[in-house]
Formats: structure tokens, sequence, C-alpha cells
């Protein structure tokens, strides 16, 4: 998989699905649609700043709450490359996997890493590098199950090959 | 080493002897559940499968039920585009408006979701089926559409958090403080990717639709899934709603638990969970000596207490008594079998005579759809489930969730209240 390498955007603990997309958007699917009203109810000035390629970091149990898969299609339309939490509500990471957003869990980067820095993302190794601090953190790599069906590019591609 | 019960049924779905916590696993799936806001994109997703149609057309659940009657446009046309997809499927599960109801009301209700099974469903609170002693969990859209077309999904083995339930609960306790309570205890993500199972004999002391409220709200705790052991209850349940042959699982003697906990019922208070997180919950003894919490805004229904037992709770609290002037009370059945018997047992008179407004089935309010949305600044008392920013509305709202007979008597008194409180009053 490419590297991310993105300018960051840092959240809190329980950033739950309504406040990345609010139900009230759920009467569309459309991922350009849903994107334009990510994050919303926590950062309105997200998708005025947020550029192509970009990286999400958050705490703990990051997209708690609903299922809605439209959560991580919009933060993935949104532009996001990766995102970097502590842990991920479980929902939430399956999502991601299945529709292809990259995310990564790691503690020491969730909390070093501030709003702004500039960061990359090796998916191969696991590693984190903030270049902006020079730190580097080990995250967690994929259980090799998941590898595969990140590698058929998500569950559609995966089953369809098998 | 011994299993748990959520153990015990994927293994025997993986079709193994034995699976341990951590296990990548495939489980073959007793049903798939869409709703109208997650079905789309699973519909969407499938069409990009290479599959001819379902895996199974009685194994799949469609239920409209978050925007129906459709609120807007785009909303119909979701719900056409699942409708569509029923009928050229031949779905033997899909529920029309008027005969649909909140999904995790609706499938226990008509009998399919048994002991044993496993569930996976596109909506979070899927893992209410757990009550019954099923393994259900939720999943996304994707997951749904390989679901749909394989009848099959891919799991992570769960480790689990044992709850020893002792004890009698008190008048006005229910199954929402009992969950309250434990989420508070453990937290928004105290039982993350794991199972929280329910042992002990003070669980005969809760009634099916306790159960189902318990469970519900297992996601809230971040859980996998939530489950109960089969007892009497739950037999009794079973004979009044299905025709299905189950499976009754028992944890291991020696099944092993991350963390094991006692709740003691007969020491619960009402509890309320404040604002932004299901976690912060306060009893009412703790309420009692805060300012008053005044509010603008009580519903009471939602997959998690729409049920009858929440019906009869809440009415018998407003019965001969009035929705506070300037208050708004929203009363929604969970299914349309529940709206009849709350019909014919004069619970909906007793809920119109007091000045609520009672809506047919939908989540509307829960999720801020519609039914109920939440101006700036405004608070509300609901016995749903989450009480997230802007989860209702406007986000400068307040969302403080409770059980139906809190939820009911604040409506009565406009600030958050107990039924004792009234009761005080009269005395």
């Amino acid at each position: 998989m490419k590297n991310a390498k993105g300018t960051v955007f840092k959240y809190g603990d329980n950033v739950d699905t309504d406040v990345i997309i609010p139900a009230r958007y759920l009467n569309s699917s459309d991922p350009t649609e849903l994107a334009l009203h990510c994050m919303e109810d926590i950062d309105k000035d997200f998708v005025s700043k947020v550029k192509k390629g970009d990286i999400m970091v958050a705490t703990k149990n990051f997209g708690c709450g609903s299922s809605r898969e439209h959560a991580p299609i919009a933060i993935k339309a949104a532009g996001v490359s990766c995102v970097i939490a502590e842990t991920f509500a479980r929902i939430f990471y399956r999502n991601a996997i299945n529709i292809g957003l990259p995310i990564i869990e790691c503690k020491e980067a969730s909390i070093a890493i501030q709003n702004g820095d500039e960061v990359e993302v090796n998916f191969d190794t696991g590693i984190i590098t903030d270049l902006t601090t020079k730190e580097s953190f080990q995250g967690q790599a994929f259980p090799e199950f998941m590898q595969k069906i990140i590698a058929a590019e998500g569950l559609v591609n995966y089953i369809n090959q098998k | 080493m011994g299993m748990t019960m959520t153990q015990k049924i994927l293994a025997h779905a993986a079709g193994l002897d034995s699976v341990c916590a951590g296990q990548l696993i495939e489980a073959d799936l007793d049903l798939v559940l869409g709703n109208d806001i997650t079905s789309p994109v699973a519909i969407k997703e499938m069409s990009k499968m290479n599959v001819n149609g379902v895996f199974h057309k009685d194994k799949i659940a469609l239920v409209p039920d978050h925007f129906v009657p459709n609120k807007d446009i785009k909303s119909a046309e979701h719900c056409k585009c699942v409708r569509e997809f029923a009928i050229k499927n031949q779905i033997t599960n899909y529920f029309e408006v008027g005969e649909m109801g909140i999904e995790h009301a609706l499938l226990p209700e008509k009998g399919l979701t048994v002991p044993g099974d496993v569930i996976i469903g596109a909506d979070s609170h899927t893992c209410t089926y757990g009550a019954l002693g099923a393994f259900s969990t939720g999943v996304g859209s994707t997951d749904m559409a390989a679901g749909m077309a394989t009848g099959k999904a891919w799991f992570k083995v769960p480790s689990a958090i044992k709850f020893n339930i002792i004890g009698k609960p008190s008048k006005w306790v229910s199954g929402k403080d009992v969950i309250l309570h434990i989420i508070g205890m453990i937290g928004v993500d105290g039982a993350l990717y794991k199972s929280v199972e329910f042992v002990g004999p003070g669980i005969a002391n809760l009634s099916m639709d306790d159960r189902f409220t318990i469970a519900n709200m297992a996601i809230e705790a971040g859980g996998k899934n939530g489950i109960f052991p089969v007892d009497e209850k739950t037999i009794a349940y079973l004979k009044e709603h299905t025709t299905r042959e189950y499976t009754i699982y028992e944890a291991d003697d020696d099944a092993v638990y991350d963390e094991e906990y006692t709740i003691d019922l007969s020491e619960l208070r009402p509890t309320v969970s404040f604002p932004h997180l299901p976690e912060n919950t306060h009893t009412i003894d703790e309420i009692h000596k805060m300012e008053p919490i005044a509010v603008d805004q009580v519903v009471i229904g939602s997959c998690t207490n729409g049920r009858l037992d929440d019906l009869k709770i809440a009415a018998e609290v407003l019965k001969g008594r009035h929705v506070k002037k300037g208050m708004r009370c929203i009363v929604i059945p969970a299914t349309q079998a529940i709206y009849l018997e709350a019909m014919e047992l004069g619970l909906l008179r007793t809920f119109i005579e007091a000045g609520a407004v009672v809506s047919t089935p939908t989540c509307g309010p829960c999720l801020g759809g519609y039914m109920g949305i939440l101006a700036e600044n405004e608070r509300c008392v609901s016995t749903t489930n989450r009480n997230f920013v802007g989860r209702m509305g406007h986000i400068s709202s307040e969302i403080y969730l409770a059980s139906p007979a809190v939820a009911a008597a604040s409506a009565v008194t406009g600030k958050i209240s107990c039924p004792c409180d009234l009761d005080e009053k009269e005395m």
C-alpha cells in the first residue's frame, strides 16, 4: 500500500458517527454529498480546510455509535488518507476496512501528534512519522486476514476474487 | 479451556469444535438485517458483486423504519430502492409501512430471532437479540451486502465481560436503569470489541422487555454483543412468537472472562445519562440534590424502550395526570402489534388525555431524523439510546437518557423527575 502523508486534524475521545456525519444528512448515500457535511457538528471548518491526503488523528473509541457506513465514506470522500486513533469502535473499524479507508491503531501517536502536524504513515511497516516533531511511532499492522481484504481494495472485490 | 456462550454459538456456526478469543472465523448466518438508511448502500454494493441474487430469501429481513412513513423525497427514494430490491429478490421478510415496526422490536415479535442464531444487521442496535440467547451484532452496509450474497460473515472471536445479576429491582427501576448503570460503571468503551454476557439468579426478575432493553444498549459500552442465557421466560416468549426450532447454548463452567462484575438489582436507582455520552450517569437521588433541570420535550419509544412494558409503565405514571403546559411529550409504540395492544389496553387514551402525542412506529426523533427535532438550546428527556452532540437536532440541544418511568414523570413536572416525586406531592 502507498504511504499516506498529510496535515493532521486532531480530535479527542469518543468521536461518534453522529458528529462524523449527522443523521439529518442520511437521506443521501452519495459520497460527494456526505463529504460536504463531514465533521460538521464537531468541527464546522473541517470541510473548508481539508485537503486531499490529510490525516485524522483522535484518541479513544473513534467512530462509536451507529453502524452507518456513511461515516467512513464521508471521511474518505472528504479526502482523508488515513485515520489514526488509540482505539476504534468495532463497527467503524469493520466498515473502514470494508470500504477501503486505511485506519491504524497507535496509542502513543494518538496522544503525541498535534493538530496541524505533518504526518506520514507507512502501511507496510505500521510506522507513523510525525514530520513536524521528527518523532516516530509503531502502529498496529493489520492482521493477515484483513490485509487480504485491503489488498483487494475492499470486501466486494475480495468476494469477487474468491 | 472453556468457552463463553458467545464463543460456543460462533464455534458451531463456523463448523468448529472450539474457538478462542482473537481467532478469525467465517460463520454461517441465520439472518441478515437492514433498514431504509443502510440497505440502499448495501444493495448498491451487492450489485457490484458477481452473484446471482441473495443467498436465502427467508433469511434476510428488510425493515424500512428510520424515516418512514417517508419523511422527504430522498427518504422516499431510499425506501423505493429497498422495496424494489425486496420484490425482485422475493424477500419474505420485507415489512412495508402498515406492517413494519422498529426493526429490533419487530423481528423478535415476528419470531425471526431465536436462541443460538448468528445474526448480523446493518444497524448498531442489532445486538438486541442477545436477549433471546442469540449471537447478534451490528455491521455496516458492505458487510450486510456480503451477508445477503453469501450467507456468511467474518468475525474475530470476542473475549467477554461477565455480569452476575442478583437481587430484585425495586418499583420504578427497569432494564434501562440496569444498562445505564452498567455503562456508567464501565464507560462507553468499557466493553470495546467484547461480548457482554449476563448470568445469575437476578435475571429471573427481569422481564423479556427489560432484557431486550439491556442487550440493545450493549453497543453503548462498545460491546460486540450482549447475551442472556435462555430460561423459562425466554421459552415462554418463544412459544408465543415462533415455530422455529432453536438450540440453547450455555457458557462452560470454566469459561474465561476478562472481567467479572456483580450487579445487585435491589441496589439500583432510577438512572439518567446526562449529555453528551451515555456514560455520564447520575442516579435520581443525585439529581434531587442538583438545581432542577428543566426540559422542553419528552420522547418515549425507540428500539430501546418502545415495547409494551415500557408503554404500560409510562401510562401508569401519566394516568390521571397531565403533561406540563408548554412541554411536548411524544410516545412512539415500536411496532404495529404493540400499538394495537396499547390501544386495546387503553394506554393510548391515557397518553392522549394526558396531552401526549402518539406516533406510528418510527426511529424518527432518536437519530434526529424527524418527528421531534430539538431547537437551539432545547432539552429532552428521552428513552432512546444515544445523547451525542446534535443527535436529536440542534448541536446546542441536550438529551438526557432515562427509563420510561423517569421520562413520563419528567413530562408531568417539566423537569427531570422520578414517579416517586409525583407520589410524594400527592400524599
